[in-house]
C-alpha cells in the first residue's frame, strides 16, 4: 500500500511539508471540515440524484406503473426489486471509489470545493489507499450523519477522518495549474510589458469571468484598467460595456 | 514583484522561451494516455535529466518570481514528474499476481496468531450460543425474527423454496453483497482498539450457534448444516480472517511498539488491507455457491460437503501458499 517513502513529510500550521530526497521542498494547504463538508455535500447530491435517475427510469422503461405501485408490497425480495435496487445501491455507494480511482484522488465535489486526496509525500494515491479510505467509510459515518469522521477531523492535527488516517491520505487544496493557463501566462510573461502581478490579475480575473456578477466584474474590470494607466469610459448600455470591458482585457491577453 | 526592472522582466521573457519548450515536452510525455513511446528507456532517461533540469528552473523561479502561477506550474510538474519517477509498475495484473504469490502468504504466516485467535473468539461464541439456546430456549427471541421462529416451529426452515422467490443469480448478488459488508465491518470496527471486531465476530458466533441449536431442537440441524456446508467453509473462513484483521488494528493501537500510533495504524491497515483485498474475492464465490448450489435441494449432501470441503481447502491453500499455477520469482 505504501511505496518506499523517498521524502521527509511533516506538517505545520495546516500545511503538508515535503523535502524530497534531492533537497527540494514544496508544501501543500491541507483542507479544513469547511472544504471537505462542502465536496461531501456536493458529491452525496450527485450520487443520490444518479441513484435516484436509474430507479425512475429503469423503473418506468421496464414496468408498469401499477407495477411500480405494488413494488415494495411483497414480502420477500424481488427480481424487478432487485434491479431497481440494487444498481441504484452501486451508485450510491460506489461514487467515491471509482470516481477516487478514475480521478486519481478527485470527484466532481471535490474538484468544486477545489480540494484533492494526496498521500503524505504529496504525490497521488494509490489504488490500495483509496480502496482502504473508502472502507473506513463505514467507521466515520458511524452512529450517523459522519460524526465520528467530522469528530476525527475536529480533533486532529491535519484535520483527517479515520479512513484518511488508516490510508495514509490528506485532503488538500488543489493548486494545480492548467496547461492552457500555463501557456496563458508564459505568454504574457514574454511579450506583456506588465508586471508578473497584474499578469496573474488579469488572468485570474478573465478566468472568473462567468463566475462573478456583472457590476463585480465591471468595477473588478475598470479598477484594473485604471490600475495599469488604461482607464477606461463608459459608455452605452450596461451589457455592452461589460462586453467592451471584456474585450479590452482579451485583448491584453491576446495582444500584450 | 510590482517593481521588477526591466531588464529582469527581459531576462525572465528570454529565460521562459528558452525553458518553455522543454516543460512543455515534458508534461506531454507525463500524460496518463499517450502512445507507447517507440523507447521507453531513452524516454525513461529524458524524464530522468528533465528531473534535474525541472527542479533548477523551480529554484530559480522561487527566487525570482516568488509566489506567481509559472512557480507553481514548475511545483505542479516537478511532483507529476517525481510521481512518475518513483511509481510502482502500471501493470495490475501481474501486481494482483505478486500479492498473491509473495505479499499474501508472508503477511499471513506474520498474522497467524491473529487468525487463531479470531477462530477461537468465534468458535467459543458458536459454543457459547449453542449452549445458550440450548439451556434458555426462550432466548432464541434475541437472536432470531419472529417470523423465522414460527416457521421453524412449523418445521420448515426459512431457506426453504428460496429459489421460487428470487432468482439464484440475484440471491448470489445480494448474499455477496452482504457478506462483503459483513466482512469489511468486522475489519474496519478494528479501529475502536480491537472492541467493535470482538462484537462483530462474538455476535455472528453467538448467532450461528444460538440459531443451529435452535433449529436441532426441532430436528431441522442436519437440514441447515445441509444448506450452510457448501458455501459456509470459504465464507466464515473470510470472515474470520476479516475479523483477524481488524484485531490487528486493535493490537497497533492498543500495542503500538517503536512507533507512535498513528504510525502503527497505518501500517497495520497497510499489511490487513492486503489480505482483505486478496480474501475478499473470494466472497463472490462463495456467494455464487450460496446462490446456485445451497438452496437447489437436487445437491446431496455428501455433494455439498464434498464443495464445501474442497473450496475451503483451495482457499487457504492460496492464502497461505499463493497461486499454485504461478511460478514464484
Amino acid at each position: 500500500m505504501n511505496n518506499a517513502n523517498p521524502s521527509q513529510v511533516s506538517t505545520k500550521e495546516d500545511f503538508l511539508l515535503v523535502q524530497s530526497l534531492e533537497g527540494m521542498d514544496y508544501r501543500m494547504e491541507i483542507a479544513g471540515m469547511g472544504a471537505r463538508s462542502h465536496a461531501f455535500i456536493i458529491d452525496w447530491h450527485i450520487r443520490l440524484l444518479l441513484a435516484i435517475t436509474w430507479i425512475l427510469a429503469v423503473g418506468f422503461a421496464l414496468y408498469s406503473k401499477e407495477e411500480i405501485r405494488t413494488l415494495f408490497k411483497h414480502e420477500h425480495l424481488t427480481t424487478p426489486q432487485m434491479v431497481l435496487l440494487i444498481p441504484a445501491g452501486m451508485i450510491y455507494f460506489f461514487y467515491h471509489i471509482v470516481l477516487e480511482l478514475v480521478m486519481v484522488g478527485r470527484t466532481p465535489g471535490k474538484g468544486m470545493a477545489g480540494v484533492r486526496l494526496v498521500t503524505l509525500q504529496g504525490r497521488s494515491p494509490t489504488i490500495g489507499a483509496i480502496l482502504l479510505r473508502n472502507v473506513f467509510r463505514l467507521v466515520d459515518s458511524l452512529p450517523g450523519l459522519y460524526f465520528i469522521g467530522l469528530l476525527s477531523v475536529a480533533l486532529t492535527r491535519n484535520q483527517v477522518r479515520i479512513g484518511d488516517l488508516a490510508s495514509g491520505l490528506l485532503l488538500v487544496y488543489d493548486n494545480t495549474v492548467k496547461p492552457k493557463t500555463f501557456r496563458q501566462i508564459t505568454n504574457l510573461a514574454i511579450h506583456s510589458n506588465l508586471n508578473p502581478e497584474d499578469q496573474e490579475l488579469l488572468l485570474d480575473l478573465l478566468n472568473r469571468w462567468r463566475e462573478l456578477s456583472k457590476e463585480t466584474r465591471s468595477r473588478l474590470a475598470q479598477q484594473f484598467l485604471c490600475r495599469i494607466g488604461k482607464p477606461f469610459e463608459i459608455q452605452g448600455p450596461t451589457k455592452k460595456t461589460d462586453q467592451a470591458l471584456k474585450a479590452a482585457l482579451e485583448n491584453l491577453l491576446n495582444h500584450p | 514583484m510590482a517593481n521588477i526592472q526591466p531588464d529582469t522582466n527581459a531576462a525572465l521573457s528570454q529565460w521562459l522561451m528558452a525553458k518553455k519548450a522543454g516543460w512543455e515536452d515534458l508534461e506531454n510525455k507525463l500524460k496518463p494516455n499517450k502512445a507507447a513511446p517507440i523507447s521507453p528507456v531513452n524516454e525513461a532517461c529524458e524524464i530522468l535529466s528533465s528531473y534535474k533540469a525541472i527542479m533548477t528552473d523551480l529554484s530559480l523561479s522561487r527566487r525570482v518570481n516568488g509566489d506567481t502561477l509559472i512557480t507553481r506550474y514548475l511545483e505542479n510538474l516537478f511532483l507529476k514528474t517525481q510521481e512518475e519517477i518513483y511509481r510502482p509498475s502500471n501493470n495490475l495484473f501481474s501486481r494482483i499476481i505478486d500479492l498473491y504469490n509473495l505479499e499474501v502468504p508472508v503477511l499471513m504466516g506474520r498474522l497467524k496468531n491473529s487468525i487463531i485467535s479470531a477462530f477461537l473468539i468465534f468458535v467459543i461464541s458458536i459454543a457459547t450460543g449453542w449452549f445458550l439456546i440450548n439451556s434458555f430456549p426462550d432466548l432464541i427471541s434475541l437472536i432470531a425474527a419472529p417470523k423465522m421462529i414460527d416457521q421453524v416451529q412449523s418445521g420448515r426452515l426459512w431457506t426453504d423454496g428460496l429459489l421460487n422467490v428470487t432468482p439464484s443469480s440475484m440471491l448470489s448478488i445480494s448474499i455477496t453483497a452482504n457478506n462483503i459488508t459483513v466482512s469489511l465491518f468486522a475489519f474496519a470496527m478494528g479501529a475502536f482498539y480491537g472492541l467493535g471486531t470482538l462484537y462483530i465476530i462474538g455476535l455472528n458466533g453467538l448467532m450461528l450457534g444460538g440459531i443451529f441449536a435452535f433449529t436441532a431442537s426441532y430436528s431441522l440441524g442436519e437440514r441447515l448444516f445441509s444448506f450452510i456446508i457448501a458455501h459456509g467453509v470459504v465464507e466464515l473462513s473470510v470472515i474470520i480472517i476479516s475479523g483477524a484483521m481488524g484485531l490487528e488494528l486493535g493490537e497497533a493501537l492498543v500495542r503500538p511498539g517503536s512507533r507512535n500510533r498513528t504510525q502503527a495504524f497505518q501500517n497495520a491497515n497497510a499489511n490487513a488491507g492486503k489480505i482483505l483485498f486478496a480474501a475478499t474475492p473470494f466472497l463472490i464465490f462463495a456467494g455464487l455457491i450460496e446462490g446456485f448450489i445451497s438452496p437447489d435441494p437436487s445437491y446431496g449432501l455428501t455433494g455439498r460437503i464434498l464443495i464445501g470441503v474442497c473450496s475451503g481447502i483451495i482457499f487457504w491453500l492460496i492464502m497461505l501458499f499463493g497461486l499454485p499455477w504461478v511460478s514464484r520469482k
